[in-house]
């Protein structure tokens, strides 16, 4: 097998775990959707084009509360900010890619693509861009299908899963288990506690700024760390 | 839902066309081009200055229970981040968290 391939493959297996919260997610999404009254087109229409969850969830539970579209449409935006870090994060190992590869690379720049191929780049500096690009895209191969598939069964079928099953804290549980194994430094889990104190003190900020503002300060201060590490020489 | 089709799919459009716009933002304009080192040095921070902010409110303040504060699911995030940290195995992190979460449930009622 080639290099390439063999890096499409290992995408492709961290990608694999996640279709245990991608399927629940997306049988949500089609359930709720169709619930507060969007036609299967028109739900199937959002859950392609838009590919991101948590943005799609926000627009349609301000939609059921009849929001001026204008509202919906900035809250959507404001829950995907954190997607321009994502792009700018990753700019560094995928920049050099054509100008289509990159454009496909934007449209499935999801939590779950970003954290996987960001923790392998950096594992990995000598990377090629094919094999970086392999990895990237193998880490969606399973992924952005079943995230449309399971959107059309909720959508078709309707039915609500019993909250018992607290399907909500799924999603929870993988961003902690994506998140956790990256704390590798002093100056990862610095930046890992400002985030989360900073977005609980300012939770009651609208537009998802509490989550920008601890987000910025979060990162200033992994780097302010990382500075002041390296001087001491620890 | 009192939107016509054309407000509908106005949204669905706009949403995707900024969606992608955010996304695509520094890889298209950016590119290949240096960014400064001091910025570099902010953005090795992206994912534990984003994710671990996005989920803490959904861990004290649940979806599920309405925003009460449930210790099961207290339980459960304490599980995956112990997990997740020594083991660094998501799907260990993932299936402990979960199990965690059920057993606290049968257990606490």
């Amino acid at each position: 097998m080639s290099r390439t391939q063999s890096a499409y493959w290992q995408g492709f297996r961290a990608g694999a775990p996640f279709i245990l919260v991608v399927i629940p997610f997306a049988l949500l999404f089609g359930v709720v959707a169709t619930e507060a009254g969007l036609k299967v087109i028109e739900t199937m229409g959002m859950t392609v084009l838009v590919i991101a969850g948590t943005a799609q969830f926000a627009a349609i539970a301000l939609m059921r509360d009849e929001a001026p579209t204008y509202i919906v449409l900035a809250t959507a935006m404001a829950v995907n900010l954190r997607m321009a870090m994502y792009s700018a994060s990753i700019t560094p190992y995928l920049g050099q890619a054509t100008l289509l590869q990159r454009i496909f690379v934007g449209y499935l720049l999801v939590d779950q693509s970003y954290a996987m191929s960001i923790t392998k780049f950096e594992t990995n500096p000598d990377l090629t861009m094919r094999q970086k690009l392999g990895f990237f895209f193998g880490t969606m191969t399973l992924i952005a299908p079943l995230w449309y598939v399971f959107t059309l069964v909720g959508a078709l079928v309707g039915q609500a899963i019993p909250p018992q099953f607290a399907l909500d804290f799924a999603v929870p549980i993988t961003f902690i288990a994506i998140t956790a194994p990256m704390m590798r430094t002093p100056a990862h889990l610095a930046a890992a506690f400002v985030s989360v104190t900073v977005s609980l003190l300012l939770a009651f900020l609208p537009y998802n700024l509490w989550l920008m503002i601890a987000a910025v300060l979060a990162m200033m201060t992994g780097a302010q760390v990382e500075l002041w590490m390296e001087r001491r020489a620890l | 839902m009192n939107y016509s089709s054309l407000e509908i799919w106005t949204i669905i459009g706009l949403m995707a066309l900024g969606s992608f716009l955010i996304r695509f933002s520094f890889l298209g304009l950016v590119g290949n081009r240096e960014m400064p080192k001091w910025f570099l040095r902010h953005l090795r921070y992206t994912p534990l200055a984003v994710m671990p902010g996005l989920i803490a409110p959904l861990v004290l303040w649940p979806a599920g229970t309405e925003g009460q504060t449930d210790p099961a699911r207290l339980i459960a995030a304490a599980v995956a981040v112990t997990i997740g940290i020594t083991s660094k195995n998501l799907i260990a992190a993932v299936t402990g968290g979960m199990v965690a979460l059920y057993g606290a449930q049968y257990f606490l009622g």
